[in-house]
């Protein structure tokens, strides 16, 4: 994604939000969590690495995530992260706000046409 | 240990997250071969994307909060490393610490243990001091009737107990000797708490008058004597030819020093004391009292409830006990008060002298941190914060300070020491004094305080570093802003110096005017020392024990360089007193004791005027005409003089003298002799009672002759320095009769000395602080005027070139120098009027503001200052103005 894409600003300020409702969907590790964003955003996301882990890292260090090393479906040893109860929350709490912040650019943009 | 734990961690913390990152990277690489690239291929297009591994994991990691404690870690490191690489800076800025901190917390283990801590007995605040007050003085001795009636009238104590120090003869356990021993009644050692290690205290009934004689023994005692045996329990001892059964052995760590109280090897039934006065209502045997107060009864409820006793006391025996009452106070300050104003002044000085190492080495740390400004610009122009650099500097001085402080630790532990042993001997709870939490709380706060309190302006200075000079042009710049903070370094130190010079100042003047007081006698080679006759003697007649004497009193004239030597009984300047009632001659006998005429009362021989050095002003002193049967004689002072007879002449006027049973013996004053300051060089002239008397030691009467037989002081004066001859006065005196027994010699200059001892240490003290104060201060101003003519080399050059005077040149860079002395005067000055009213109790003849001390040490501090600016302003003369053009 080119920086200078409206895109990299939009993901920056939700990525953490994002992040935390794909992990809510289930114990997942970092690489995964980079591939479903890009799938269900139908590619409009891109999640650079460079962002990625150093989110993950921060909502670990914060205590939304839980982080646990277990095996994936291949054998391998991976770091596996899961939502916390207060990450949950934190969640609910970015998703309402996030949907008053879209209801409101909404209304404003109705009434300007 | 959780910081090793946390170090483990953190290196787990790194190996997971380089497992995640590369887990990713495979993965991809992975599905990228899965799609049909080769693995080589894969990996690169996978590197690709991926982008710099190292900035991710940077930034993985500064995502997580940094942890203050891996900072500290971190910061502990470097400081450790810095240290090592200037090892110069770090030995004289940990010696300095080391001795500020360590002579900090060797005073305050003192101050700690002999102030702060509470008493070492069971609820200390319930315990009080007892006296009799009465017209002459405010702690008087209690009488052993009055005790009675108290111990049994009173409402508001659970216990009180009376205790007489003495000295006894111990015979029949090796070498005759003198050992001190203590009268008490029984609740005293139940009252505080003490209870005997082995066997049992006095009972009830026991310390009356007429009871089996049984008595307590020291711990030390003990051992010595009797191999710590518990089958010492039960055997007797003689003491002054008496045999008292041991009952009990006190614990070695009982040691109460209150006026009139010290630790004794024995300790005896208050009613075995074998002097007729004990049951006479009116006695001053020097008797003292302590009380345990009902719990929840406070020190007023306690003086409403014994003025109560001492009113009707006073109404039931109005001959001994008008004007008598009871006087209290707490236990803890009678004990501590005198020494308190000295400890705090000691308290303070060395906290100034930690305050002008703190500065010193402030001086120091900025100084090295000017050299290493390129290093701090670099961490800034990297990213650090200034908060960062600032906890960075900070976290180096308080490592220093820490450092220093557990060095210090460490000399405290052997200072304490050493100052206990050269401190005044009568520093009462000495045995206390020692490391406990509140010393080391204390020596952690003030390591803590010195490191921030040095580091801190220096951390201020460099964090508010320019990040571009000092990479631009070296290791040159700045130098005039570390001027302001070095500037106000030096006033600091003039300042402190002028305070602790102040102090000393002041001091000095005490004791040069005490030194040159007269104190009424010469105690230049003057010994005194006391004797007792063999317990035999005990049981003898007057008349046998006043032979002994005699034979004593010649044997010592033998003594070769003696010139005089004298029996003293009864009161002795600076040591003990004594008093005499009398009346005059043609009035009647006052009814009650406390309306009777009070003198000091000295017993003693022909030879006290010439041993002691006194002048005889008026007719003649005691002389070898007034023995048993001769009429009584007095000798009076200039101040019984002015008292009784302001108007007429002494010299053969008649007195009544009420002392012991004799009462009213008629006495002729046959001489007046100089006042002697018994009280105490400062003090004797606050005393009430100034009026002395000097009686006959063979006019005692027989009874006291008796008692005199038991222990009695001798002075004597030799030609020459009295170090050798107490061994051969002991000598000569044990070959008259081994039981004999002589000790406690101690020179009258020892003891003048001693009186004075509290103010001499202050001085040494205040002395030396203040010494170092002015010699740290002067290197600083020293530093300042050359580091500024360094500077204006240049300037100079021109001046001289363009013809400037040499008074010139010199005038321009003493003046900053000058500036700062006259700024660390003034400060110093201001902060000296405020501070020195501390120790006002310790000053004598001199006002703690006297304008004539001020003046010189301000003064003293000025020529000081002016010459260490001088000596770096010469340079500036032998600049040559061609060399310093060129040089640019």
């Amino acid at each position: 994604m080119n920086p200078m894409d409206p895109r990299t600003e939009l993901l920056k300020g939700t990525l953490d939000m994002l992040i935390l409702k794909i992990v809510d969907l289930g114990p997942i590790h970092g690489y995964a969590i980079s591939q479903r964003i890009q799938q269900i955003s139908k590619d409009f996301f891109q999640v650079q690495q460079g962002s990625l882990y150093p989110a993950l890292h921060r909502l670990e260090d914060r205590g939304w995530l839980l982080a646990e090393w277990r095996q994936t479906e291949t054998g391998r040893e991976a770091k596996f992260y899961t939502l916390s109860r207060k990450g949950k929350k934190q969640l609910e709490a970015e998703v309402r706000n996030w949907e008053s912040i879209a209801e409101a650019v909404f209304l404003i943009l109705r009434t300007a046409d | 240990m959780y910081w090793i734990n946390r170090l483990f961690r953190k290196e787990k913390t790194e190996s997971r997250l380089d497992a995640e990152l590369r887990f990713h990277l495979e993965e991809r690489t992975a599905d990228y071969v899965r799609g049909g690239m080769q693995p080589m291929e894969a990996r690169r297009a996978a590197q690709v994307e991926f982008g710099g591994l190292e900035g991710i994991k940077e930034e993985c990691r500064e995502s997580r909060k940094v942890h203050g404690f891996d900072v500290l870690l971190q910061d502990l490191r470097y400081g450790l490393r810095m240290m090592g690489k200037a090892p110069g800076f770090t030995l004289v800025a940990l010696l300095t610490l080391a001795l500020g901190i360590g002579a900090n917390t060797a005073i305050f283990s003192v101050v700690n243990g002999v102030l702060l801590n509470p008493l070492p007995y069971p609820h200390p605040e319930q315990l009080v001091g007892l006296h009799a007050s009465k017209p002459n003085f405010q702690n008087g001795s209690i009488s052993y009737p009055n005790f009675r009636d108290w111990q049994r009238e009173n409402r508001t104590f659970s216990a009180m107990a009376i205790y007489r120090i003495d000295a006894a003869s111990l015979t029949g356990l090796g070498d005759a000797k003198q050992v001190r021993s203590t009268f008490i009644s029984a609740d005293f050692f139940p009252l505080l708490g003490v209870s005997p290690i082995v066997g049992r205290s006095i009972e009830k009934g026991e310390d009356e008058v007429g009871a089996a004689p049984v008595a307590l023994i020291s711990r030390d005692l003990w051992r010595r004597k009797f191999g710590a045996a518990t089958s010492a329990i039960g055997k007797s001892i003689t003491l002054d030819g008496k045999s008292y059964t041991i009952i009990g052995v006190i614990p070695a760590d009982f040691d109460l020093v209150v006026p009139g109280l010290r630790a004794s090897a024995v300790y005896l039934p208050i009613g075995q004391l074998n002097n007729p006065l004990l049951q006479h209502r009116a006695a001053g045997l020097g008797i003292h009292g302590v009380g345990r107060l009902k719990a929840g009864v406070g020190i007023e409820q306690a003086r409403a409830d014994m003025d109560r006793i001492s009113r009707s006391l006073a109404a039931a025996y109005p001959d001994d006990d008008k004007g008598t009452a009871a006087s209290m106070a707490p236990l803890k300050a009678q004990m501590v008060g005198q020494i308190q104003p000295f400890l705090v002044l000691l308290l303070v000085a060395v906290g100034f002298v930690l305050l002008i190492v703190c500065v010193n080495i402030a001086n120091l740390v900025l100084a090295r941190s000017n050299r290493r400004m390129r290093e701090f610009a670099v961490r800034l122009a990297l990213g650090a914060s200034k908060r960062r650099v600032i906890r960075q500097v900070l976290t180096e001085s308080v490592l220093l300070s820490f450092l220093g402080g557990g060095l210090g630790l460490l000399l405290a532990a052997w200072g304490t020491r050493m100052l206990l042993r050269t401190l005044p001997a009568a520093l009462p709870r000495a045995g206390e004094v020692g490391m406990d939490g509140r010393v080391l709380a204390f020596t952690t706060v003030i390591s803590l305080l010195a490191g921030v309190l040095f580091g801190l302006i220096p951390a201020l200075k460099t964090s508010r570093a320019d990040v571009i000079t000092p990479l631009k042009e070296g290791s040159h710049s700045l130098q005039g802003s570390r001027y302001g903070a070095q500037n106000a370094f030096v006033i600091v130190e003039l300042a402190l110096a002028l305070v602790l010079l102040a102090g000393a100042g002041l001091m000095i003047r005490s004791l040069m005017g005490l030194w040159n007081i007269d104190p009424g006698f010469d105690p230049s080679n003057v010994l005194t020392f006391g004797v007792s006759l063999p317990p035999s003697m005990m049981k003898a007649s007057a008349e046998e024990v006043r032979t002994a004497f005699r034979a004593m009193d010649s044997r010592l004239l033998s003594v070769p360089e003696m010139t005089a030597a004298s029996f003293s009984w009864g009161a002795f300047p600076l040591q003990s007193d004594d008093e005499v009632l009398f009346w005059m001659d043609g009035r009647p006998r006052p009814v009650s004791a406390n309306d009777m005429n009070w003198a000091l009362r000295y017993v003693v021989g022909p030879g006290y005027l010439r041993a002691m050095g006194i002048s005889l002003l008026r007719g003649r002193f005691i002389d070898a005409r007034d023995e048993e049967k001769a009429p009584y004689v007095a000798v009076i002072d200039e101040a019984f003089q002015r008292k009784f007879f302001p108007d007429d002449d002494p010299i053969g006027k008649r007195i009544h003298l009420d002392d012991g049973d004799d009462h009213g013996r008629l006495a002729e004053i046959v001489g007046v002799v100089k006042h002697v300051k018994q009280w105490g060089l400062d003090t004797d002239g606050t005393h009430p009672l100034q009026a002395q008397m000097y009686l006959s030691f063979f006019q005692l009467p027989d009874q006291a002759m008796r008692l005199a037989s038991g222990g009695t002081s001798v002075v004597v004066r030799s030609t020459a320095a009295t170090s050798g001859l107490f061994t051969s006065i002991q000598a000569s005196l044990r070959q008259m009769n081994s039981e004999q027994v002589v000790y406690a010699p101690d020179t009258m200059e020892q003891t003048v000395s001693n009186s004075l001892a509290a103010r001499r240490y202050s001085f040494i003290l205040l002395g030396g602080f203040a010494f170092l104060a002015l010699t740290l201060a002067s290197m600083g101003i020293y530093g300042v005027v050359s580091c500024m003519i360094g500077q204006r080399m240049r300037e100079i050059g021109i001046r001289m070139a363009l013809g400037a005077q040499q008074i010139h040149v010199l005038g321009l860079v003493m003046a900053q120098g000058v500036r700062l002395v006259i700024l660390g005067a003034g400060i110093g000055l201001a902060a000296a009027m405020a501070l020195t009213r501390l120790m006002v109790s310790l000053l004598f003849g001199v006002s703690a503001t006297d304008p004539l001390t001020f003046l010189c040490v301000v003064i003293l501090l000025m020529l000081v200052g002016l010459l260490a600016c001088a000596l770096p302003a010469r340079r500036a003369l032998r600049v040559d103005p061609v060399r310093s053009l060129k040089c640019e």
